[in-house]
């Protein structure tokens, strides 16, 4: 979601929608506590010391491009993921081996925008494998394992502008989908911009797993070029299928807020994925130009690859019949949900205070009775009336994102009036509503993108915090608010601050996955080219101007610890394998001057520090992790002589 | 009857006794405050399994020697010893006379009280012979972990125990003593 909040606001105040309207809902201006919590608010949500939480939460990092987990309900912050911006708390994207995983076609690209983490599924269910999670500005998608909680593989999206619209996962996770968010020309090139219209086009993206689990480019599809937002893909009796929503049918490339909300529809998108794969299958789709790099994390190695792929398959709907209907959905949608069963598919219009319900079987009922309204760029538009299931009659100001509770309940996050309606599918009555502080953007319930909602909690993403927290200057934290969904009313428990922009996230039942995570790197599996296994493989090779340090560390110490022969004018490379077998024993490494950040090594595990110093003198190193009660004296000393000196490399410890 | 009864608890004591050729003898387990999962020790007739990298590296800090399997050459020929002395029960078996269920007896005993005696040594060579460049001293502090029980030393509790071949040696060990009880009451009435 990329809506700039104040201006939304400022739309809303605007436009004079009258807070009257919606007199159930307290507008009262919020001191601290805002809603009422209930005394036993504290005791829900109170994981003592020692005992852990009930769920995984995954909340995008937004604009700081990472992953943080937090444990629900307490939603205390386990650990931040890096995915797409170098990380100097562990060396990601400074470590000679993951430098690679930023790689793109543009280059090192050490940040991004991250949205939307998904978790991959079987048979509709979450199963504790992987979460992915899409990069908003430069388009990739990159998967995280959660054995590891690391960043494993990035792929880039090619021929996309802006890869909002990812990355949804089909029941299987056959494909994740990927759609372009800006249309650019494709393949892209020079243009006025105030002809963009004619040349504009969008792509969706199908990636599956290739061998390993790997992730590669299957297909493309080339659609009409549209701004393509959420997608969710269809499950149960509507598996086969993905619905996007879109905004800018008028393809207006200035002034979007104005000239993209001109049509009082705009449109959802339904694909057909299996139609579109027996299409690719028939040889109707052509290989075109499509530069985009895949990079991946060998676990045994402990380093990255990074390959560049030039061309991609690409299928033109207008080859493949039947492969993109539209519908007409409410204004400035954003996400389209589909719920538990499969069979309807929800889309809110932000600026429609309207909520619309999509009934599969009428969806494939129209199509096959040939229902349409009309047709844009040559896509057929099916009848409004023939899909509907119902509509969600004024629930709200800015009505942008359902999720499900399994209990045949959706809930809807209202950005406008900051709020969480809860209504009933097939009555599509509102039942509950419950304000939240302020300005909340997605939100949450454990698996409800799956075929099995865990329905206790629900969680709001919240982007302006205000009052909420302490002041800390003019940039205030962003939170997440936690609502228990058990009992018929909702009701407030926990708000907590988070990393970046809590855009949109994903959780499940802890126990899935609490006890098949990885505690240490087994030593004798480390196949890193540079690994010492045991201190006696510890040494110093020098190659020409290039010295290689095949160091050790283990509690205190690290081997070797006095290094001389040095020279300003080296490069030189410290691989250092941590010797622990023990979980949570990790050691860091660093040098006085290194441009780099530090090393962070856990049990087993094998990194790479590039250093070039710059002046002759002693260099100390240390240890940075505070490993054992003698870390500090985890040290050592470099002495750098000056091009051309004649001292002789050597290397020792403990003498 | 005597003798069928004789027969089955000689065979029950060389299959148990055989067994700790494949089952560990004896566990370690350390507990402390930052280990609150414990370390563990398995000692096997032929091997030592189990946290030893960890427990090594736990140990440097007080200055005892590192348990290396290759430097311990009981772990070659304990299994040759119990191996000669189940070809001695396999006599007493073929010929269960007093003279042969007593040197199986014999050689038995003479075996487990060496062995004791010999862990208890390693453990006080361990626990006694500190470097004296260790990085943590206590004075007067030793650190022999216990034979059999639990025993506290700085802030790590040690139990010492028999592991499933070490509780099966015993009742193979009981079994004998009580064939001999037998066949010298037969004997002497
Ligand atoms: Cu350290």
């Amino acid at each position: 979601m990329k809506i700039n909040n104040k201006t939304m606001v400022t739309v809303a105040v605007g436009i004079g929608f009258a807070a009257s309207m919606f007199a159930c809902t307290p507008k009262k201006p919020s001191s601290a506590g805002g809603a009422s919590v209930s005394k036993n608010a504290a005791e829900k949500v109170y994981v003592a010391p020692g005992k852990h939480d009930e769920f995984y939460s995954f909340l995008s990092g937004g604009f700081s491009g990472q992953l943080a987990v937090y444990g629900l309900p307490s939603g205390r912050l386990l650990r931040v993921i890096p995915v797409y911006s170098v990380n100097p708390e562990n060396g990601y994207g400074f470590t000679e081996e993951t430098k690679k995983m930023l790689n793109t076609s543009h280059g090192f690209v050490p940040w991004d925008d991250s949205h939307h983490p998904q978790l991959s599924l079987t048979d509709g269910k979450v199963d504790g494998r992987y979460v992915y999670i899409n990069a908003n500005n430069t388009p990739r998608i990159a998967k995280i394992d959660l054995k590891t909680f690391k960043t494993t593989e990035i792929i880039e999206i090619p021929n996309s502008g802006g890869n909002h619209g990812s990355p949804y996962l089909t029941e299987n996770t056959e494909y994740l989908i990927a759609s372009t968010r800006f249309s650019i020309p494709l393949p892209n090139k020079d243009v006025a911009l105030d002809k963009m219209k004619e040349e504009v086009k969008g792509t969706i993206s199908f990636i599956k797993f290739g061998k390993e689990e790997k992730m590669e480019v299957a297909f493309q599809l080339l659609v009409p070029g549209i701004d393509y937002d959420l997608a969710s893909c269809g499950k149960g009796m509507s598996h086969g299928y993905c619905f996007l929503t879109s905004y800018n049918s008028e393809k207006a490339s200035t002034l979007i807020e104005i000239n993209a909300s001109k049509n009082d529809k705009d449109l959802l998108a339904i694909v057909n994925w299996k139609k579109a794969e027996e299409c690719v299958a028939a040889g109707k789709a052509k290989t075109v130009d499509g530069q985009h790099v895949h990079n991946e994390l060998n676990e045994a190695t402990h380093t990255a690859t990074s390959t560049t792929i030039e061309k991609v398959k690409m299928l033109d709907i207008k080859d493949c019949d039947g492969v993109l209907y539209y519908a007409p959905v409410a204004k400035s949608p954003h996400g389209a949900d589909v719920d538990p069963s499969g069979q309807y598919i929800i889309a809110g219009g932000k600026l429609a205070a309207q909520i619309t319900a999509y009934d599969f079987n009428k969806i494939v009922k129209a199509i096959e009775d040939k229902k349409f309204s009309g047709d844009y760029d040559g896509v057929k538009v099916l009848d409004y009336e023939s899909v509907l299931a119902g509509e969600v009659k004024k629930p709200c100001l800015g009505p942008l994102h359902t999720e499900f509770d399994g209990k045949g309940n959706a809930y809807t996050s209202c950005f406008v009036s900051s709020e969480v309606v809860k209504w009933k599918l097939g009555t599509w009555e509102v039942v509950d509503r419950i304000p939240t502080y302020y300005s909340l953007g997605h939100i949450m319930i454990p698996g409800s993108g799956s075929k099995q909602p865990w329905g206790k909690y629900l969680l709001a993403m919240n982007k302006i915090t205000k009052d909420r927290y302490l002041p800390v200057g003019p940039e205030l934290p962003q939170s997440a608010q936690l609502i228990d969904i058990s009992g018929d009313k909702m009701e407030m428990l926990l708000d907590f601050p988070t990393v970046g922009e809590p855009h949109y996230a994903v959780g499940f039942e802890a126990s899935l996955i609490k006890d098949k995570v990885k505690k240490i790197y087994t030593l004798e599996d480390n196949k890193h080219p540079f690994v010492a296994r045991g201190e006696k493989e510890a040494r110093v090779v020098r190659e020409g101007n290039v010295v290689h340090v095949y160091g050790t560390a283990i509690r205190s110490h690290f081997m070797p610890d006095n290094i001389e022969g040095i020279k300003v004018g080296d490069t030189v490379y410290f691989h250092v394998t941590n010797l622990e077998q023990d979980w949570d024993i990790a050691h860091g490494f660093s040098i006085i001057g290194a441009n780099t950040s530090e090393l962070l090594l856990m049990p087993g595990e094998t990194s790479t520090f590039k250093w070039t110093p710059s002046k002759p003198g002693i260099y100390p190193f240390y240890c940075t992790d505070f490993c054992s009660a003698l870390h500090q004296e985890m040290q050592g000393y470099i002495r750098v002589s000056a091009p051309g000196s004649s001292t002789p490399l050597k290397f020792n410890q403990g003498k | 009857m005597n003798k069928k009864i004789i027969r089955i608890l000689l065979l029950v004591s060389l299959i148990f006794l055989a067994s700790t050729l494949i089952l560990p003898l004896w566990d370690i387990a350390i507990f402390a405050p930052q280990y609150p999962e414990g370390l563990n020790l398995q000692i096997w007739l032929n091997k030592i399994s189990g946290d030893l990298n960890n427990i090594n590296i736990l140990n440097h800090y007080v200055g005892m020697k590192a348990i290396t399997p290759s430097d311990i050459p009981e772990l070659v020929y304990f299994p040759k010893l119990i191996a000669g002395i189940l070809v001695v029960g396999a006599v007493a078996l073929a010929w269960p006379h007093l003279v042969s269920i007593g040197l199986y007896f014999l050689s038995f005993a003479a075996f487990s009280l060496f062995a004791l005696y010999d862990f208890w040594k390693w453990e006080y060579d361990y626990g006694h012979n500190l470097s004296p460049d260790a990085p943590i001293k206590v004075p007067g502090m030793s650190y022999q972990p216990p034979l059999f029980g639990s025993e506290t030393l700085l802030n790590i509790s040690i139990y010492s125990y028999p592991a499933i071949g070490g509780w099966l040696m015993m009742v193979s060990f009981l079994a004998v003593l009580y064939v001999l009880y037998l066949r010298a009451k037969e004997l002497w009435g």
